[in-house]
């Protein structure tokens, strides 16, 4: 009798806090298909008896939402490519690889995660310019293009291969390249999975760069589009709220998607503990 | 004559400096020739009027800008929303995950809801919070009562917990997710044993539980503090730093000095100040870091 007056309990507890954490993502949805008098209305409604979508299209084209979503994917998606592929061949050295000076090499890239983008973007806001490169991709792809968090993720991967996998691919003829792309890869898709969508999360959500190097319509990215949204009129709210939930919707749809490899990877670990 | 083997060595010396090229130039021109040019930047004071020569002042510029308001109120006020939102969102998010870790039905659905604010940025979370606390049409506006004014983010008292709010929420599914991970670490047969010797489940909790996952709440609480100071999108979406300065957190100061007033000596200064904060947080994050390997290796 007692346990289930507790079960009884925690559901109570359950379910109003997922009201809680649920509540300004669904006001956010009823009020993307509400009229605009109909959000000013009081009491405020709080269930769509009649949504209207045309919201949704006007923060498409006027409120330029598929100009900043192309932009954002872009975006992430060359930077994603660009630092697996700088993080890829310079963790490759580290592992495999013999060099002079090659551990003063590898602090140095553990030494930039010492430095948040935050702290050097004067200097780089300059260099920017003097490259010409305001208003344009290569500003918004270029300085994250590598990736020390990668380059160290990657290595401490690859040097989990074992050994003899090396030295029977190097009996086999394999030359350098050609063990990367057909053993090392392969093996290691997990992590490059993961630090994949590590790097285009980050890319995706990135504010304040993308605001300083910027001005124009054509090259603002999704997030700092929402600063131009937010200047809508108070009666355009709708709006507003359309294109916060279209800017929202692709994250949620790869969470989504890649949700099962997250939960593998918790529970992964909770066994292994 | 050189051996094979030495050829062979030189080769792969070769390959491998052209296989860490690409990431160090861009590591060169953006990472490590920036920092230093920020600490050389901050020893030459920008002239009031544009045009003029700016001038080498070395190091006097930096105490005169780390002692002046203009740099210690935004550090107090960051300081004060690290202090509003890092224990909070970790409290919430253990307290969240406890609740939710026993096994009961539906609980899935529940643990994807507690999830779900993750797949939110910040300039997302501000966005729909900004529509929310408007003082004409947002709901919380009414519900509390206000209508027509300033409203709660034109309020110099309530300005700052609301934006420290917003963030609580935006992180909430991180925090769970990291303290979910945390809980089903901690062995059940252990929990079990303690229950056995009747120990209580809030014993059992502040004895054995927050114990175990000690480490995993300082990793939050460092990953929150640095997180904190580096608050930038919120503060832009939701107050510009007003109401007459009260959320103007010190990553929003240096913005608006460099931006705005074109003032790069200034904001260099301040974000050298900014980079040495958040490098000894950092550092006390890898030591944590390491005595947790070092926990784990002993068991």
């Amino acid at each position: 009798m007692r346990t289930s007056v507790r079960t009884a309990l925690r559901y109570v507890f359950l379910i109003i806090i997922a009201l809680v954490v649920l509540f300004p993502i669904y006001i956010a949805v009823v009020n993307s298909l509400l009229s605009g008098q109909q959000i000013a209305h009081r009491p405020p409604t709080l269930f769509p008896l009649h949504p209207l979508w045309n919201s949704f299209s006007l923060a498409w084209s006027f409120g330029h939402l598929g100009t900043y979503l192309r932009t954002s994917v872009i975006v992430s998606v060359l930077t994603t490519l660009a630092a697996l592929t700088t993080s890829v061949l310079a963790a490759y050295a580290f592992a495999f690889l013999e060099f002079p000076l090659k551990r003063i090499m590898f602090s140095l890239c553990l030494a930039t995660l010492m430095v948040p983008a935050e702290v050097t973007i004067i200097p780089n806001f300059r260099t920017i310019q003097i490259l010409g490169w305001y208003n344009t991709y290569p500003a918004l792809i270029i300085p994250f293009a590598a990736s020390g968090i990668g380059i160290f993720l990657l290595r401490q991967s690859f040097r989990q291969l074992p050994r003899e996998l090396h030295d029977a691919a190097v009996l086999d003829g394999y030359g350098h390249w050609r063990f990367l792309v057909r053993v090392v890869l392969p093996l290691n898709r997990a992590m490059i999975g993961a630090f994949a969508i590590f790097a285009f999360l980050s890319s995706w959500n990135q504010y304040l760069w993308p605001l300083l190097v910027t001005n124009s319509d054509s090259h603002r990215t999704v997030q700092v589009g929402l600063r131009q949204l937010e200047g809508l009129n108070p009666d355009q709210q709708n709006i507003v709220l359309a294109g916060t939930i279209l800017a929202a919707l692709p994250i949620f749809l790869i969470l989504f998607i890649f949700q099962r490899q997250l939960v593998r990877g918790l529970t992964a670990g909770a066994v292994k503990g | 004559m050189i051996s094979g083997r030495r050829r062979t060595r030189i080769r792969n010396s070769a390959l491998a400096y052209v296989m860490i090229l690409p990431a160090f130039v861009i590591f060169m021109i953006f990472v490590f020739y920036p920092l230093v040019k920020t600490f050389y930047l901050g020893m030459y004071r920008v002239p009031p009027f544009p045009g003029l020569p700016q001038k080498y002042v070395g190091l006097s510029q930096y105490s005169s800008v780390l002692s002046h308001s203009e740099f210690l109120t935004p550090l107090w006020d960051s300081t004060l929303y690290v202090l509003f939102t890092v224990p909070a969102g970790i409290i919430l998010g253990l307290g969240i995950a406890v609740l939710a870790h026993r096994h009961l039905a539906g609980i899935r659905i529940f643990r994807t809801i507690f999830s779900s604010t993750i797949a939110t940025s910040v300039a997302v979370a501000s966005v729909i919070f900004f529509t929310l606390l408007d003082p004409t049409t947002g709901l919380f506006s009414y519900w509390i009562g206000q209508r027509g004014g300033v409203g709660i983010l034109g309020n110099p008292t309530w300005a700052l917990p609301a934006v420290a709010t917003v963030s609580i929420w935006q992180n909430l599914g991180f925090a769970f997710i990291l303290m979910s991970a945390a809980l089903n670490s901690v062995p059940d047969d252990l929990l079990d044993a303690a229950a056995v010797d009747g120990a209580s489940g809030t014993r059992r909790f502040f004895r054995i539980t927050v114990p175990l996952i000690s480490p995993t709440l300082f990793f939050a609480m460092i990953i929150g503090v640095i997180s904190g100071f580096q608050a930038f999108g919120q503060i832009d979406l939701l107050t510009q730093g007003g109401p007459d300065g009260h959320t103007n957190v010190l990553l929003y100061q240096i913005y608006t000095v460099f931006f705005t007033n074109a003032d790069t000596g200034t904001s260099s200064v301040m974000a050298v100040a900014l980079f040495v904060i958040l490098v000894l947080l950092t550092i006390a994050q890898f030591l944590l870091v390491q005595r947790k390997v070092f926990y784990a290796d002993k068991r």
